[in-house]
């Protein structure tokens, strides 16, 4: 481009993972030849944003200076957003969102309870800017608090600061920021190193990975300010390995970045020295763990060690080491501009600010959202998330992922911080929601947290190696009819012998899905353990595959669907299942809308 | 007897993919740019994969001399981490998602149905070469959860039904 | 190696904003130029281009610039609807670059309609 030219228009189009993988690199091309087509490019930009949080969506484009919302765009709409849009200005009404409740549909992007609900401050610069524009992250407001903090401010007047913001660390510890870096800037021993951990283990949270690739900048300024509080000169972002963009897009703001001297030596005149690398995962949950990601940046197995010494004294190649989470850091630049008193007056009495909660599962609208601490779960799920699709009812929520528990149907009004979602055996964690309905079994969802850590298990203590093992094991047992009585309380014994005597903190709350759903759901056991049946219809060995004869409205549907043949059925007959020919696929009982097969 | 003898062969041809110390110096670049760095050992085997696919005992051997590291410590970081496989790979590798969002939407059908068409489990290859499968703990895309990988193309929103046709698209 | 110092990053800012302040929607005036296809063969485009011009070369930040279809009114195109803040919308009928120009300075900055070329006042407002 040589002189700019002065556009009218700007199409955000988002280019996360998840726009991407749906295909809005295409969009965009095909977007940009109808403009050439019509000789409009000097009047439209179209800017590569970062994620949306509204990947279900996708691909999504924005159009300002109106804010029209557009989703699940495809290239051949090209043509029509742009003779429409762009050239008579009238909005395409066929690719607007529609909520999924009033089925209206809703132009304006801040008028969609997905996004007008939310508070943005980690998010501040989703879909506004483009990832890779250093100049658009400066526009708004990026590096200002970076300035501010090495010019105005003293170290200890930063920390000073970030103590009073009550900022707690998102990595799902939720130890205060402050004292962290405070407890680190003690030490007089040099080098020191500031670590961002971007591994984001938790399956099912996608946060951190949106912060990375839509917003880097905002993830190496905050990383700037640590170093520059502690006392570190070298920083290190370690990305998991299955984040390619997000490695992409770090890689390239921390070029911009060193080219303004915004890193590197004497940075803004400061006299402060501040560089930062990246170190590369290579698929290992457990790396999210404080002393294990050091040994793993190492090059050594990524295994925690016995604490103390804590890292803030003992860390990376045995130096003092700050570690925080995506997420924290992201909340650094806000927080220096506008004080830690603002930031105090968001959240509740022990959690301040925002949480960025990856809502998933058995909800209509999937996605990233950032609310504040205290906002309810019941808000969360069913006024920004839409509600459960099917008419389906709402049966529990997961929060916290595999160190998580769950909360029950009736617990919904719970407003979520740290102390309360403690309270009700579930844990913050990253921050994962994963919303179930009365299709998802207890047992088995329990079942599959124990397998994945297992799985992550690294071996180094016996509690969490076998203890975890002989739980799934029972899991198993249970959810293929083998139950007996007596396992429950057996579970119950032996997750709290875990919870209680493992050394970090994976083992530590490995048991918490298991003893939670068992907190909840205490029948759901009882009924696969005596009555060999699962409730919810999930575990094939415990279902008897027969057709309710008083529920069946012999509608067919199971009959045409059945990949084996093993339905009897003809017009205005019950239906039968030939138990010799069925496979236990499960088809049938998801294709009956009268819940009629058991 | 003669058909069973063909195919246990064939496995083990399949198996014995050895790389010539021609090939082996693809690894001299690789080397020399980390050599001398402490903590470099995982992008370097990282490198190494992506040039051979897999990283069999010669590359692990080559890497660890070259970078002066004892050869055990380069196995005990290659088989930690899950990213890294001692065993060549199908021209596509499937990584399919059994995290938490794509479990709960429906990943589970999507692998039986992997299991009994492709016929093979997590960790194996197909005889013909064609499928790897892998499952992954969550790809970051889980919001058009269930998701896999096919190579670097990413399929979101899968319907199991469709899997099938899906990997069609790639022989 | 060209290092910053804290009056450029301001510098930047200030330039980057100006461009971005389009996605912010807040806005203090607002002009709407009538493209439907008789409006674009009347000349809109170009009546278009002279506010794009204008805004840029004075690095205008508050005035949004959009457009709409047919306004039912052929005849009279080139046409435009200009919205301030707090005041009527007006209509401005069968334009020129040079009445353009002139209704960009006295309305849309100083706030005064020129009633020369102004079909309504008050009329409708531009939904939206
Ligand atoms: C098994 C295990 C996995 C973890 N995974 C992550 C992770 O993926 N991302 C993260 O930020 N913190 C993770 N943590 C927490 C970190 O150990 C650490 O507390 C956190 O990164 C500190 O940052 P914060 O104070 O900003 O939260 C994990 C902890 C354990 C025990
Ligand atoms: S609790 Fe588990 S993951 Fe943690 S150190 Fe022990 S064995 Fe390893
Ligand atoms: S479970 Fe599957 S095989 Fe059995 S009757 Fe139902 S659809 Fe047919
Ligand atoms: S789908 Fe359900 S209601 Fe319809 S015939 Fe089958 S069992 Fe009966
Ligand atoms: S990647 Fe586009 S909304 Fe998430
Ligand atoms: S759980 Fe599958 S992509 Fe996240
Ligand atoms: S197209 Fe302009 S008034 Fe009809």
């Amino acid at each position: 481009m040589c002189a700019s030219p002065s556009y009218r228009m700007h199409f955000m189009m988002c280019a996360g993972t998840g726009c991407l993988a749906s295909g809005s690199a295409d969009v965009r091309a095909a977007l940009e030849k109808e403009l050439v087509k019509r000789n409009l490019q000097d009047e439209v930009q179209i800017v590569m944003t970062g994620c949306n949080g509204f990947c279900a969506m996708g691909p999504l484009v924005v159009v300002y200076p109106d804010g029209v919302f557009y989703n699940q765009v495809k290239p051949e709409h090209a043509p029509l957003i742009v003779e429409e849009h762009v050239l008579k200005g009238r909005v395409v009404e066929k690719l607007l969102f529609k909520e999924p409740a009033a089925k209206s549909a809703v132009p304006l992007m801040k008028d969609i309870g997905f996004f007008g609900l939310q508070r943005l401050i980690v998010l501040r610069n989703r879909g506004l800017i483009d990832a890779e524009n250093i100049d658009e992250y400066i526009a708004r407001d990026g590096y200002a608090a970076l300035g501010k903090a090495l010019l105005e401010m003293t170290p200890e007047e930063v920390i000073e600061e970030v103590k009073k913001s009550g900022l707690r660390g998102r990595g799902g510890g939720g130890f205060p920021t402050g004292l962290k870096w405070e407890e680190c800037a003690r030490y007089d021993n040099f080098p020191k190193y500031t670590i961002c951990n971007g591994d984001e283990g938790d399956p099912g949270a996608f946060m951190d990975r949106s912060v990375m690739e839509g917003d880097p900048h905002s993830v190496l300024e905050g990383m700037a300010i640590s170093g520059y509080a502690i006392g570190a000169h070298q920083g290190y972002i370690y990305v998991r390995a299955e984040y390619p963009l997000a490695i992409q897009r770090l890689e390239k703001a921390m070029a911009d970045a060193r080219e303004y001297g915004l890193l590197g030596k004497d940075i803004l005149g400061s006299g402060f020295d501040f560089d930062i690398a990246i170190a590369p995962g290579a698929g290992a949950f457990v790396c999210g763990e404080s002393t294990a990601l050091m040994f793993s940046i190492e090059g050594k197995r990524g295994m925690p060690r016995i604490k103390p010494p804590r890292s803030a004294e003992a860390g990376l190649w045995n130096q003092p080491t700050n570690l925080n989470n995506v997420e924290t850091f992201a909340n650094i630049n806000p927080i220096i501009l506008n004080g830690g008193d603002w930031f105090a007056s968001i959240g509740t009495e022990g959690s301040k600010g925002t949480k960025v909660f990856a809502l998933t599962g058995a909800v209509n609208n999937v996605g990233l959202v950032e609310v504040p601490m205290g906002t309810s779960l019941k808000s969360l799920i069913f006024d920004i998330g839409g509600g459960i699709p099917k008419k389906r009812k709402f049966k529990a929520a997961q929060i916290g992922g595999p160190s998580g528990g769950c909360i029950p149907n009736g617990m919904e009004d719970v407003e979520i911080d740290y102390e309360s979602l403690y309270g009700v055996g579930a844990m913050m964690g990253s921050g994962g929601v994963v919303v179930m309905d009365d299709h998802t079994c207890m047992v088995d969802t329990a079942r599959f947290f124990t397998d994945f850590s297992v799985e992550e298990s690294c071996g180094k203590c016996t509690p969490c190696r076998e203890g975890l093992k002989v739980m799934l094991d029972k899991l198993t047992d249970i959810v293929e009819g083998r139950g007996r009585e007596g396992d429950v309380e057996f579970l119950q014994e032996l997750g709290r012998h875990i919870n209680g005597t493992s050394h970090c903190g994976l083992g530590k709350s490995a048991a918490n899905p298991v003893l939670s759903t068992i907190r909840y759901f205490r029948d759901e056991y009882d009924a696969h353990i005596h009555e060999k049946h699962c409730p919810a219809l999930v575990c094939p060995e415990l279902i008897d595959f027969v057709v309710i004869e008083e529920k069946c409205k012999m509608c067919g549907l199971c009959y045409r669907n059945c990949p084996s043949d093993a339905i009897i059925w003809e017009k205005k007959q019950v239906a039968r299942i030939d138990l010799s020919k069925c496979t236990k696929c499960r088809t049938c009982i998801m294709n009956c809308k009268f819940g009629a097969i058991r | 007897m003669e058909e069973r003898d063909a195919i246990l062969k064939k496995k083990r041809e399949a198996d014995r993919v050895i790389i010539t110390p021609d090939e082996l110096e693809q690894l001299d670049p690789v080397i020399e740019k980390y050599y001398g760095n402490p903590g470099y050992l995982i992008p370097a085997l990282k490198e190494a994969q992506e040039i051979f696919g897999y990283l069999p005992q010669e590359v692990q051997y080559k890497l660890a001399v070259g970078l002066n590291i004892p050869a055990s410590h380069v196995y005990g970081v290659v088989t930690f981490y899950s990213f890294f496989t001692i065993q060549p790979r199908g021209r596509h590798v499937i990584r399919l998602c059994l995290g938490t969002a794509c479990y709960v939407k429906g990943a589970k059908e999507i692998l039986e149905i992997v299991q009994r068409e492709v016929g093979i489990d997590v960790g194996q290859t197909s005889d013909d070469g064609r499928f790897t499968l892998e499952a992954v703990r969550c790809l970051g895309a889980c919001g058009l959860a269930p998701v896999f990988l096919v190579g670097e193309n990413t399929h979101g929103n899968v319907i199991p039904g469709q899997t099938v046709k899906i990997l069609d698209g790639y022989q | 190696m060209p290092k910053i110092s804290i009056q450029d990053l301001k510098k930047i800012k200030e330039r980057e904003r100006s461009r971005m302040v389009l996605r912010e929607g807040e806005f203090r005036a607002k002009v709407t130029v009538h493209m439907g296809t008789c409006g674009i063969a009347a000349g809109a485009r170009d009546i278009m281009g002279v506010f794009r011009d204008e805004i840029a070369k004075r690095e205008i930040t508050d005035v949004m610039l959009t457009n709409s279809g047919c306004a039912g009114l052929c005849a009279k195109e080139p046409m435009i609807t200009v919205e301030v803040v707090e005041q009527a919308p007006v209509k401005y009928i069968k334009l020129n670059k040079d009445k353009a120009l002139r209704i960009f300075e006295e309305h849309v900055l100083q706030g005064n309609p020129v009633e020369d070329y102004a079909l309504a006042m008050g009329s409708e407002t531009m939904a939206t």
